[in-house]
This record gives C-alpha cells, sequence and structure tokens, in this order.
C-alpha cells in the first residue's frame, strides 16, 4: 500500500485529458496496438444480421466505455442498431448513445425518431426507457421534441412514466435553462401527484430547477408530509431537506417560546412594562416589546412535518437518518430535539465514512446542545483501531460534551491516549486537554499538572505540543502561575528535546517579572551550555538574554552581552543574524536612538491569549447534513436556510379544498340520526341542507379524484397485454390489497416494481387523501365546539353519543365521543374504505382520537363488545398514552354481518369507560368490484325479480352533469363504475363485505331529468335502503 | 446529483469509470491521488474532497476506491450512503465485490450502474428490482460463492447455506455484536451489544410476514429495512412485513445500555518492557467468561506493536501466529477455546539495541464467534405467514461475534 500513492500520482499526472494512453491496463491487454483493426471487426460484427454478433460487439465496446477508452469512432456502425429488435442489444446501444451522443449530435438525431415512437408504446416500461434516453441525449437540437415529450409523459397514466418525466426536467433544464418558465409548469403538475414514485424525483427537479418558487409548495405541503414515510430513501432525503428550508419560511420560531416564559415571570415580579421594553437590546426584549404578539403556539402544520418526520429516524438509510436530525435541529422546539441523538449515535457503529460525516455533524450539534449527547458520551470513546481521522473528530465530540460533572472520566479517557501510538493523535489530545482545561475552570489545575508531566515525554511532538498548550493556558492568567513557570525553569536541567527547552526559555523571559530571581539564573546556567544548545534554544536563549536585559539590566547586563558575543560568532548565520538585531535594539547607541527607545514595547509587547475554542463553533449556520456544512465553505449550488420569519405568513395557503369522499358523512350523519328510530320509513327531508353547501365546494377535486380512484381500470388492459412478469405484479397487487394495513404499507414504496405501484397507485390515493383532511377538518371540529358542548350540557351519563352531532357538519368525520362527555377525549370516526388487513370482511374504520384535556389519557382500549348476532369486531391495539393535545389515529374493523345495525362496544381508558356505537351507512358495507358491461348484464339478468328494486326520480338541474351523478353515487355507496357504452346510463357494481353478494347499482338518466335507478342484489334489505340513500343523494 | 464514479484499485489504477452526466475527464482524480498521498493509509483518506469545479466523495471498500464526482451541494451522506449500496448491490450480484471480479463482468457492472442512477439522482437500487431488469451471471455466480465462501463482515451470504434449497423457505439470522473496550485491569470501561437480523426469503405470492420477540424491551433503538411497518412495531413491537425475496437486512438494534453485557472472554496479558535488556517479555492468554456454556470459535488476536520491537519470538499453545516486522502486526489465529486447556502465546520480544523502551503497551484487538447464542438474550418468539395457503420452512439461527473487541494493556 505505501508504494501506491507515488504509482498513482505518475498515473493520474500522465493521464491527462486524453484518455488512449490507457492501453497500458493490464486487463485490456497489448491488443490494443491494433486499434483500427479491432474497431474494423467490431464494426463487421455491428453490420451482421446475427444478433448474437451484434450482443458480443456491444459488449465488447461497452466494456471499452467503462475503462475509459473513446469507442467514439464506432458511432454511426452503433447508431443504426437503435431499432434492433433484441432487447439486450438495444440496451447496450442506449448506453452508447447516451455517452457519445453529445459528441456526435448529427448522427445522433438520426435515432430520435425511434425514441419518439418509443414513446407512444403501450408497454409503460418501453415509454419510460424512451424518454429516459431521449432525455440523456445532450444535444441543443432537440430541445423543442423533449420538452414535448416530458410535457406528455407528465400526464401519463403509469407513475413510472411520470418519474421518468420528473427525472427528465433537470436534464432539459442543464441543457437549456430558458426552459424554465414551461419546466416550472410541469413540475407544478407534477408535484400534484399523489403517488409516492413521483414525489421524491419531482421534489428532486424542484430543488434542481427552482428552488426559490416556495410557493408551489403551499398545497401540497400537506400531501408530502403524509406521503413521506412510503417515499423511497432517496426521494425522502430530497423531500425532507426541501421542507426544512419551506418550514423555516413559513412558521414561527419554536424556541421563542421558551424565551417567552423565561421573560414572563421577570415581567411579573417586576410589575411596569415599559421598563422592560427598553431593556438590553437583545430579541427576547424585542418580543415582549410587542404586546400584541401572542404566546407562541406551533403551528399545526409545523406539527405534522415533526410528527411525520420522525419514524424515519429509525430509517436503515444513513443519509435518511441525518436528514431527519437536521429537520430536528433546526426546526423542533428544544426540548423534543434530544430524540435524535440516539439515531446518529446509532450511525457510529456504521462504515467509518459514515461516521466520518456524523461526526462532523455530531461536533456543531454538540456545542449548542451539550446535553442531548452527553449520555451517550462512551459511544465516542476511541479504539486504537479506529482511523486517524475518526479519532480526531471523536476527541472534538468528547471535548464538546465535557463538563464539570464527566471532566474526571474524560481526562482519565484522554490518559489512555496520550499513549497511543498515532502521534498525531496525541497532539489533538493534548490540544483537547487544553481546551477542558480553559473551559473548566475546576480542572485546569489538574490539567496544567498533567500537561508538566508530559513535558518530559520521549516524544518531540508531545512535548512541543504540551509546551504549547501550557503556554497558552498561562497567557490566561500568567499571575497565577509562577509556581509552575518556576518549575518548568527547573526542568531546563532535564529535559533535553530542544523545541521543549526553547518553549521554557520562551515562557520565563516573557513572563520574567513573575519570576524574578530564577529567570537570571536560568540565563545564567543558559549561558553556561550556549555553545552546545540547538539552534532554536539559542534563539530562545537570545530572546530571553533580550527581555531580562531591558526588565532587569542591573542583574543580566553582563550575561547578556556575553551572549550576544557568543551568538556574534556562530555557526548558524541566523543566530549571528538574531544577535546583531538585539544588539542594535536593547543596548544604547547613537544611530539607534529611535528605535531602542521603543524596545520595551517591541520584546515585551503584552501578546493576546490564543483562544482555544471549537473548529465547530457557528458552523449551524450551514444547514446540518449538508456538503457546506462539512466543508465549512459555501458549496455550488448551497441553498442558505432562511431565519424565522418575524410574522408567520398565512397558513391558508396550504389549504386544499376538502377532498371527495369526506361528505358521505353528511349522508352517514343524518342516517345515524334517523336509523335507530325509523329503519325501514321513508325517509325525511330535514337534515339536506347541510349537504348542499359541503358538495359544492369540493366539486372540482372530486373529479379528479374520482378519475384516479378508477384508474385502475384503464390500467388493467394494458398492462396484460405486457410480459407475464407485469402480469405477476398485477396478481401480486390483489392480494396486497387484502393485506394492506391502513398506515404502513411501506413495502410497496419498497418493492417498487412498476406495475405493482402503478396499481396501488389508487388505493394510496384515497389513502393519502383521507390523512390529507386530518389537520384541516380538524380545525373546523374546534370552531363547533362552542356549539357542541352547549348540547353535551345536557346529557349527563353515558349518552348515545351521535346524537350530538350538529346536523352543520361538513368535515369528513362522524363523532363517537364528543370531548365533553369523553372529558376531553374527543373521538371521531371515518369510514376509510380501504381493505380491512387480516379480514376482508371487515369494514376498516379509522378512529381518531384526540386529547383536549390538560393530563395524558393512557390506556386507550376497546372493552367488552356487546354485538348483535354476528358482528365482530377487531379491536384497535391499546393506544399505551396520548399526551395532552395530540391526537392519533387507530384503525379497526368491524363485521357488520351485512346489516346496518349498530356495533356497541366500550372505549375503555385507565380510569374512564365509555359506551359508544357505530353505525354504518349501508353503502359502505360494500367494497366495489370492476366487471364489464357485458358481465354486468349478464349478472343483472341473474338477479331480476325480488331482487331487484327500482324507483323513479328526478334529478334537479344542478346534478346532470356527469361527474356529478358518479361523484354523489361513489359518496353514498363504495361502489365501483362500470363503463358504459350509453351516455346517460350509469352503472356501479359492488359486492357486500360478509357474504360476497353482488350489488349492482343502474342509474338511467333522461336529458329532461327524469330518471330510473334501479337496484340488484340478493340481499334486499340492502338494496332498498340503497336505493332510498342514492335518490335522496342525487335528488338534494 | 451524482456526476461520476471512478473506480480506483489500491495501487492507483482507474479501472472503471461511469459518467451520469457529461464526461468528467479522468484528470479529476489527481486530487484524489494527491489526498491518498498524504494521507499515507488507505483509511485515512479523507471521504469528502474539495477540489477547484468539483469534490470528491469517495467510500473504501475491498481494497477499492468508489470516487463519486459530483458539482453541486448534495448532503454528503446521500453520496456516501449510495456508494455503499453500490457495493452491496455488486456483492450481491458477484458474491464478492473485487477488481478482478469487476473486470470480468464489466459489462453488467456498466448497465447496473447505468440503472442505479438516472442523471445523478438514484433510480433502482433495490438489488431484487435491479435483478430483474439485469441479469447476475448465474454460473459464475455460484462458483464464486463456493469458492471464496464469505468474508469478514459479510453477513448477507451466511444464510443460505443451511435453508433446505428448492423449497418455500424463509430463514432469518439473528446476530450479536460485542463492541467493548477493555481497560489494563480487565475492568470494562464501555461494553454494547448491537445486532442484525438477516432474513433469507424464498417465497412465492405476496406473504405477509410477523415476526415476533420474547423480549422486544431489550431493543433499545431500531432500524429498519423499509419494507417494515413502523406503526406496527411502535404499537405492538412486531414486525410485520411483506418481504422482498432474497437475502435483506430486516432489522438492526441496540440493546438498551441498562443490560449489563455479558464479556464471554478475558485476556490475561503480561507485556513488559525492561529499560536495560533490549528484550521483552510478552505471554497473553485467552479463556472462557460467561458463555452460557457455549465453545468460543474463530479466535484471532491481532495487536500493533509498539516502532521499537524488532522481531518477536513466540509459542503458542495451540494455533498459528505470525508476526510483521514491517508493519509491526502481530496476529494470532487461535481457533476454538477449550476450556480445559487455555491457549496461550508466550515468548520474547526483541526490541532496538540502545533504545528505551517504548512508552507504550500495544492494544490487543479480539474477534471470536459463538454459534447458536445470542449473548444479548434476544429470543424470536414466532414467525407467522398470511395471506398464502402453502407452509413454508421457517427457521431462525443465533449467532455471537465480536464487533470492535479491544483490550488495553
Amino acid at each position: 500500500m505505501s508504494a501506491a500513492p507515488a504509482y498513482g500520482e505518475d498515473k493520474g499526472g500522465s493521464a491527462g485529458p486524453g484518455e488512449p494512453e490507457y492501453g497500458h491496463d493490464p486487463a485490456s491487454g497489448g491488443i490494443f496496438s491494433s486499434d483500427y483493426k479491432r474497431h474494423d471487426d467490431l464494426k463487421e460484427m455491428l453490420d451482421t444480421n446475427k444478433d448474437s454478433l451484434k450482443l458480443e460487439a456491444m459488449k465488447r465496446i461497452v466494456a471499452m466505455i467503462a475503462r475509459g477508452k473513446n469507442a467514439s469512432d464506432l458511432f454511426p456502425a452503433v447508431v443504426k442498431n437503435v431499432a434492433c429488435k433484441n432487447i439486450e442489444v438495444k440496451k447496450l446501444v442506449y448506453v452508447y448513445l447516451v455517452r457519445y451522443a453529445e459528441e456526435q449530435q448529427d448522427l445522433a438525431l438520426l435515432s430520435i425518431s425511434t425514441f419518439q415512437r418509443g414513446l407512444k408504446d403501450p408497454n409503460q416500461l418501453i415509454r419510460a426507457s424512451a424518454l429516459r434516453v431521449l432525455s440523456s441525449i445532450r444535444v441543443p437540437i432537440i430541445v423543442p421534441i423533449m420538452m414535448l415529450a416530458i410535457k406528455e409523459a407528465a400526464s401519463d397514466m403509469s407513475p413510472y412514466v411520470r418519474k421518468t418525466a420528473a427525472h427528465a426536467i433537470p436534464k432539459l433544464y442543464s441543457l437549456d435553462s430558458d426552459q424554465k418558465d414551461q419546466l416550472i409548469e410541469v413540475i407544478e403538475k407534477l408535484l400534484a401527484d399523489k403517488t409516492t414514485l413521483v414525489a421524491g424525483s419531482v421534489v428532486m427537479a424542484f430543488e434542481e430547477v427552482c428552488p426559490e418558487r416556495i410557493d408551489l409548495i403551499h398545497k401540497n405541503y400537506r400531501k408530502l408530509c403524509n406521503l413521506l414515510i412510503d417515499v423511497e430513501e432517496w426521494g425522502q432525503v430530497v423531500i425532507i431537506s426541501m421542507l426544512t428550508r419551506y418550514a423555516r419560511t413559513q412558521f414561527l420560531s419554536p424556541t421563542q417560546n421558551e424565551s417567552l416564559l423565561e421573560e414572563n415571570p421577570e415581567k411579573a415580579f417586576y410589575g411596569s412594562e415599559e421598563d422592560e421594553a427598553k431593556g438590553p437590546g437583545s430579541e427576547e426584549a424585542a418580543t415582549t416589546a410587542l404586546p400584541a404578539r401572542k404566546p407562541y403556539v406551533m403551528d399545526p402544520d409545523h406539527r405534522l412535518l415533526l410528527r411525520n418526520t420522525k419514524p424515519l429516524l429509525q430509517s436503515r438509510s444513513a443519509a435518511v437518518v441525518m436528514a431527519v436530525a437536521q429537520l430536528y435541529f433546526h426546526l423542533a422546539p428544544k426540548a423534543e430535539v434530544g430524540v435524535i441523538a440516539k439515531a446518529l449515535v446509532r450511525l457510529l457503529r456504521s462504515h467509518s465514512e459514515v461516521q466520518y460525516v456524523v461526526l462532523q455533524n455530531v461536533a456543531t450539534m454538540s456545542i449548542k446542545r451539550r446535553g442531548m449527547f452527553e449520555p451517550y458520551l462512551k459511544s465516542f470513546y476511541i479504539r486504537s483501531t479506529d482511523p486517524t481521522q475518526i479519532k480526531i473528530l471523536k476527541l472534538e465530540v468528547l471535548t464538546n460534551l465535557a463538563s464539570e460533572t464527566n471532566i474526571p472520566t474524560v481526562l482519565r479517557e484522554f490518559q489512555t491516549y496520550i499513549r497511543s501510538m498515532d502521534k498525531d493523535f496525541v497532539a489533538a489530545t493534548i490540544q483537547a486537554i487544553g481546551r477542558c482545561a480553559t473551559n473548566i475552570g475546576r480542572v485546569r489545575d489538574t490539567c496544567l499538572n498533567g500537561l508538566v508531566q508530559l513535558l518530559s515525554n520521549r516524544d518531540e511532538l508531545v512535548v512541543a505540543e504540551s509546551v504549547v498548550v501550557i503556554k497558552k493556558l498561562l497567557q490566561m492568567q500568567p499571575a497565577q502561575h509562577g509556581e509552575i513557570i518556576k518549575h518548568l525553569a527547573k526542568l531546563t536541567d532535564s529535559i533535553q528535546v530542544p523545541m521543549a527547552r526553547a518553549s521554557i526559555l520562551w515562557l520565563i523571559g516573557e513572563y520574567c517579572e513573575h519570576v524574578p530571581k530564577i529567570a537570571p539564573d536560568v540565563l545564567r546556567k543558559m549561558a553556561k551550555s550556549f555553545t552546545a544548545e540547538e539552534d532554536i534554544v539559542k534563539l530562545q536563549v537570545i530572546n530571553l538574554a533580550a527581555k531580562l536585559y531591558l526588565t532587569n539590566s542591573k542583574q543580566t547586563k553582563l550575561l547578556t552581552q556575553y551572549v550576544l558575543s557568543l551568538a556574534k560568532y556562530d555557526q548558524n548565520y541566523d543566530i549571528r543574524d538574531r544577535a546583531r538585531f538585539t544588539r542594535q535594539l536593547i543596548v544604547p547607541s547613537e544611530q539607534g536612538g529611535a528605535l531602542s527607545r521603543h524596545a520595551k514595547k517591541l520584546f515585551l509587547a503584552p501578546k493576546p491569549a490564543p483562544v482555544l475554542e471549537s473548529s465547530f463553533k457557528d458552523r449551524d449556520h450551514f444547514q446540518l447534513g449538508s456538503l457546506s456544512h462539512l466543508l465549512n465553505a459555501k458549496a455550488t449550488g448551497y441553498q442558505e436556510l432562511p431565519d424565522w420569519p418575524e410574522e408567520a405568513p398565512d397558513p391558508s395557503v396550504r389549504n386544499v379544498e376538502v377532498p371527495e369522499w369526506t361528505k358521505c358523512s353528511n349522508r352517514e350523519k343524518r342516517k345515524e340520526k334517523e336509523k335507530p328510530f325509523y329503519s325501514d320509513s321513508e325517509g325525511e327531508s330535514g337534515p339536506t341542507e347541510s349537504a348542499d353547501s359541503g358538495e359544492i365546494s369540493r366539486a372540482g377535486d372530486s373529479v379528479q379524484g374520482e378519475v384516479s380512484r378508477l384508474g385502475l381500470s384503464p390500467i388493467c388492459p394494458i398492462s396484460s397485454s405486457e410480459q407475464s412478469e407485469e402480469e405477476g405484479g398485477k396478481r401480486k397487487m390483489k392480494k396486497r390489497k387484502k393485506v394492506t394495513e391502513a398506515q404502513g404499507d411501506a413495502s410497496s414504496s419498497d418493492e417498487g416494481s412498476d406495475s405493482s405501484s402503478s396499481s396501488s397507485e389508487s388505493e394510496r390515493t384515497s389513502e393519502t387523501e383521507e390523512e390529507q383532511v386530518e389537520p384541516a377538518s380538524w380545525r373546523k371540529k374546534t370552531d363547533k365546539a362552542g356549539t357542541g358542548s352547549l348540547l353535551a350540557h345536557f346529557h349527563t351519563g353515558p349518552p348515545p353519543p351521535l346524537q350530538l352531532l350538529s346536523p352543520g357538519s361538513g368535515a369528513g368525520r362522524q363523532e363517537l365521543l364528543h370531548r365533553v362527555a369523553g372529558e376531553g377525549l374527543a373521538v371521531d370516526y371515518t369510514f376509510s374504505r380501504q381493505p380491512f388487513s387480516g379480514d376482508p370482511h371487515m369494514v376498516s374504520v379509522h378512529i381518531h382520537f384526540s386529547n383536549s384535556s390538560d393530563t395524558p389519557i393512557k390506556g386507550l382500549h376497546v372493552g367488552t363488545p356487546k354485538l348483535p348476532a354476528g358482528i365482530s369486531i377487531q379491536e384497535f391495539p391499546e393506544i399505551e398514552s396520548l399526551a395532552p393535545g395530540e391526537s392519533t389515529t387507530a384503525v379497526m374493523g368491524i363485521n357488520f354481518c351485512d346489516s346496518t345495525q349498530a356495533a356497541n362496544f366500550q372505549l375503555c381508558t385507565q380510569t374512564r369507560q365509555f359506551y359508544v356505537s357505530i353505525q354504518p351507512p349501508v353503502g359502505e358495507l360494500m367494497a366495489p368490484v370492476f366487471m364489464s358491461e357485458n358481465e354486468f348484464k349478464k349478472e343483472q339478468g341473474k338477479l331480476t325479480g325480488m331482487s331487484e328494486i327500482t324507483e323513479k326520480l328526478t334529478l334537479p338541474d344542478g346534478c346532470r352533469s356527469d361527474h356529478i351523478v358518479v361523484q354523489k353515487v361513489t359518496t353514498v355507496a363504495n361502489l365501483g363504475r362500470v363503463p358504459c357504452g350509453a351516455s346517460d346510463e350509469y352503472r356501479f357494481a359492488g359486492r357486500t363485505l360478509t357474504s360476497g353478494s353482488l350489488v349492482l347499482l343502474t342509474l338511467d338518466a333522461r336529458p329532461t331529468g327524469a330518471a330510473q335507478l334501479t337496484v340488484n342484489s340478493e340481499k334486499m334489505v340492502i338494496g332498498t335502503m340503497l336505493v332510498k340513500d342514492v335518490v335522496q343523494a342525487l335528488t338534494q | 446529483m451524482i456526476h461520476s464514479l471512478f473506480l480506483i484499485n489500491s495501487s492507483g489504477d482507474i479501472f472503471l469509470e461511469k459518467h451520469w452526466k457529461s464526461v468528467v475527464s479522468r484528470s479529476v482524480c489527481d486530487y484524489f491521488f494527491e489526498a491518498q498521498e498524504r494521507a499515507t493509509e488507505a483509511e485515512n483518506v479523507p471521504p469528502v474532497i474539495p477540489t477547484p469545479h468539483h469534490y470528491l466523495l469517495s467510500v473504501y471498500r475491498h481494497k477499492i476506491f468508489f470516487v463519486a464526482v459530483i458539482q453541486t451541494e448534495v448532503p454528503p451522506l446521500f453520496v456516501i450512503e449510495f456508494l455503499h449500496r453500490v457495493v452491496d448491490t455488486f456483492q450481491d450480484y458477484f458474491g464478492v465485490c473485487s477488481e478482478p471480479v469487476i473486470k470480468d463482468n464489466v459489462v453488467v457492472v456498466y448497465e447496473v450502474l447505468e440503472e442505479m442512477l438516472d442523471n445523478g439522482f438514484p433510480l433502482a437500487t433495490e438489488s431484487n428490482i435491479l435483478k430483474e431488469l439485469i441479469k447476475p451471471p448465474t454460473i459464475l455466480r455460484t462458483v464464486v460463492n463456493t469458492i471464496t465462501g464469505m468474508e469478514k463482515g459479510e453477513t448477507h451470504r451466511e444464510l443460505p447455506s443451511w435453508l433446505p434449497t428448492g423449497q418455500l423457505s424463509s430463514g432469518a439470522l439473528a446476530k450479536d455484536w460485542i463492541d467493548a473496550i477493555i481497560d489494563k485491569s480487565g475492568s470494562t470501561i464501555t461494553a454494547e451489544i448491537q445486532g442484525v437480523i438477516d432474513a433469507c426469503v424464498k417465497l412465492t405470492g405476496m406473504p405477509d410476514l410477523t415476526l415476533s420477540f420474547m423480549n422486544p424491551r431489550l431493543l433499545d433503538d431500531v432500524s429498519f429495512h423499509p419494507c417494515v411497518r413502523f406503526k406496527r412495531w411502535e404499537s405492538e413491537r412486531i414486525l410485520s412485513f411483506i418481504p422482498p425475496d432474497g437475502n435483506f437486512r430486516l432489522l438492526s438494534y441496540h440493546v438498551s445500555a441498562q443490560n449489563l453485557v455479558a464479556i464471554p472472554v478475558y485476556v490475561k496479558h503480561n507485556i513488559s518492557f525492561r529499560d536495560s535488556s533490549s528484550l521483552g517479555r510478552f505471554e497473553i492468554t485467552v479463556g472462557p467468561k460467561q458463555t452460557m456454556g457455549k465453545t468460543i470459535e474463530g479466535v484471532i488476536v491481532t495487536s500493533q506493536m509498539p516502532k521499537g520491537v524488532l522481531n518477536m519470538s513466540l509459542t503458542p499453545s495451540q494455533g498459528t501466529h505470525t508476526f510483521d516486522p514491517v508493519t509491526k502486526m502481530l496476529s494470532w489465529d487461535v481457533g476454538k477455546i477449550n476450556p480445559q486447556k487455555l491457549p496461550s502465546l508466550k515468548g520474547t520480544m526483541s526490541l532496538q539495541a540502545g533504545a528505551s523502551k517504548p512508552d507504550e503497551n500495544p492494544t490487543i484487538n479480539l474477534q471470536f464467534k459463538i454459534q447458536q447464542l445470542a449473548i444479548s438474550g434476544l429470543k424470536v418468539n414466532r414467525l407467522d405467514m398470511y395471506g398464502e395457503k402453502y407452509k413454508p420452512f421457517k427457521g431462525i439461527k443465533y449467532m455471537t461475534k465480536a464487533g470492535k473487541f479491544q483490550v488495553r494493556t
């Protein structure tokens, strides 16, 4: 290994810009002398019709490229094969093209049409790879073609293709930055994408093209937060660091809170506010000076970000963990930053390169937040096998962590380090001891004594370093350390290391006033041995003599003259020079008067004490985890981390329109009200007005949701025509649907195989939407709390809580337990319409708990359900504790046994029990199935007579357009749309969850508004109720 | 993001290069060579080297430097993590990651790299997905696997050997590593246990697995493969996941610090230099301690001797030893520890004549392995499969190894 660098140097040096020299590579052998010939046979092979020969030729060419050999002269021969049928050959041709197209632009254009054709291919993989290669060819002429292709791909139905489009954006931007505006439009569009596959890539594009357009993020902020955990690791890193910047511009500093808290008691104590305002002009004073400032409350979106990134501390990827750590460091309230320490310490057990980066960041953090890492002190202990650069960083952290309490252990540890064989490390340890000594007054003397002992070390480096550190320590308060200087003076007899002798002499000279008796004596001894000393010592002897002459000329005049005379005839010209210069300066003479008057100032000027501080101090103005932070210099393209704003910008910009299915709640709620009392009677008209308002507001958004929910069906026929692999993927997807758990389907992002992720998109979409609503609807709920609580006062005991619902609610949740009735515990539920993992017969119900009391609620669980026959419940896992102000969501499954009977159960906390009941609207008892029109008709034919229920109705004007009808029906019932030939006929199909009976719904709407609704199902009760509900929804 | 990648061997040859954007001349590596020369040892080459127009980020594994060239700000760990992922992928593809293997499979390597990044941003980095896109060289792979066996610190490949072949099976290997620093007198300065659970899953369809522990409270800090559902872990302390095919690291854990770490071995040492004579005494004995009745195997003792030591004449009671007079590295391959007859290594060290005695004592590094024991006490309770009908073979193995186990003298 030791010989390697020299050889490498040479090699690298001569390699220069040209490659051909690389024929020396032993692997490629001597054959390369006949380069031309060889290329000829490659050309021949490429021109044949045999795929095997072509493949062989391409492999050899790619091998050449990989070794850095120039293969550009083969371009025409290779590019001919771009349309080759053989997929292996094609792949390698693509590889070649991407590498050389830039150099041979004209010829590269020949291949473009092939890719344009590929962009239209029914196979998503081919579309994606065509776009990928097309966008990688760096030929400016094709910019418009690329732009077009990207725009098209951005609305492709395959998320994999959309991802590729996102990747292509920065490529095009680097080729032609004039396209920026158009590209931003595409980015904006892709940012709205709801798939995890796209999210990471598009944020990457955003960061490269338009990081300043923070306004594009607003609408997508909550979605990104919610998707984050399912995005692939690389995307997570990019998204997190972007969101860190975003949060810094949009939210208020959480530490403000603390400064206010500190201030408040003081204010109360001194009374008058005016005094306070003109207090020392710190930030705190400024905050109090604004009497209007409200006490700090964290924006729920800020909280959302912190909450959703926290689980990622458990990621296997060091980059993700670091990204979350920096997010917490920059954004979290002081009390919460601590959680990152453990994860960072975990990274220290990883590869040494990872350690290197992490330790740099820990070093910076540990200056600001020492307490955070103190419990992990021992994890930073140094092993002899650590590389030196790691040792030195660990030492830095240990020094930062040293405090009054742990200093004895730290110093003991340092003592072992001093005996290490790695001398650079020993030197660094001595420096570290010096820093501990300056920071912690209590151990200064111990450290000094330890260092003094080190002066007798045989290693020059150790001694030199010790003396330097002692010197620094003494310079801080020389007066108190006369003793040590005396001790050092004594050492001159024994210490032989010249550097150490020199340093001691400097010290005595500098502080000769503190040792007035000893100093002349030392000079006397040194004068005696002057000729035998090393050069550096001689120089310091002259210095010492000069200083003594200036302060104590009576005793030392002769000695000084003697030393100077000796020096005058020294062999070394530096010494002779110094002697002459000193003599001129200190010994008054006729000419040199002007200077010698100031000799004392020159020699004995007070020298500033060197500052011993960490080189990592103040590095945190760079975003942690960034390259710039590591280098402590701004890297190209670094995005400055903005300061917190004084006033929070409008938080409502992040609100998104209430997504589609939330309104189904209106209906459910209403039904909830009626059902227990009028279970079979005709619908009443009372609560209808509430539903209207909600419906209109989200009309726009719901269309999109509708499409993506149904998006599954258009994809299927295509992918089934693809290779068998893809079919496998589809099959997988179906199975997965059953097992998918509501929140944590992390595996699918990992699987990432194109087809499965594309098809699982639909379910993912709905999931996201649901989560997205959370913060917004939550706020609404609290607004309404006033009316709710009034009502609640009249109910004592365990009320049937559903009755409490105010009919005007437009939010997507239904109340299970009001916060007043629940003594601070508010519980809502939604039907998520996702398959319940574990049991496909169960309806999955999302239960949202929030604690509005001021004590934590512990041990939330379901207690002894009292269930009608057939109904069963899969309880949610016990929630151990819910802190005040926190909210959480759990999923439970209920098998309603195809009836609308309520599931009654107890909700228990450690102290209380609440009786609650969930009653499903009939539309939630089914799950969509997808079938063709023919199948639909066939099945419908089997379900006639008793199983068919028909109802005539008139559609109001507002409800005649296609998407409104479709959306109203799917809101009421969890059915899937069946493609249909006729324009004014709508068909939907589903199966009941428990028995799996088909439910078929047909709506025949005339342009006049008259319509006929037919439901076919062997479950007649369900059919009847469904008809009633749908008619009600449509006629409102 | 990542512009280019250069693979450099220990003698300073660039034997592979790949560019994801415009070509960066390989002369940029000169800066790397400079740093390499300054660092004297390979592991001391700074992982991040700024140059006037680029930044070089490198990792050093298997005696190969993987040097990534970047041009703009990017989190350094992002790049470093990616480079390690590249090495892991190569290992998964070829069984070992070494210069000759990469050279022999240069086309596959190049194609894999092409798929892993698009325009410098990671595209497909999971090896099971990559393998669907680019087939690994099958014949070679099996040959290499049988010949080379496993390398130190490499974990995945230990698994399949004991799983039944040609059967639907899932196996897990729970492995504890003890990191410890023991001081001169034999007392423990710091000791901690970390571990991993590596899984090898060969199941068809969409199996949904859950793995539960007898004592999940032991685990203080964990990190998961992305397939694990974090929510389930949080609420129930159960690992629930749909596994990818093949080998993967399911879980890494750290055992909480409150639990006292049982140290399974002790080292008695007597290393002394005398001022007057040029001979020093050297004696080491290794013995078992708290092994729960299991045998300690694969014991290797290494120690970096001080520069002043010219040579050593030692006799081991078992195993073989070597001393390299140039690097001053002593290595003693002990093998199994027989509690009845403790292995020892005794002899003398010859020191440089006239030089005074070295003032530092060497530290002793220990490697060992204990089969069928997880020293942390971690126990897997059960592994269940949902979502598929068939009954797979299920197996779990435990193992304890020395991580960074160091005895100061």
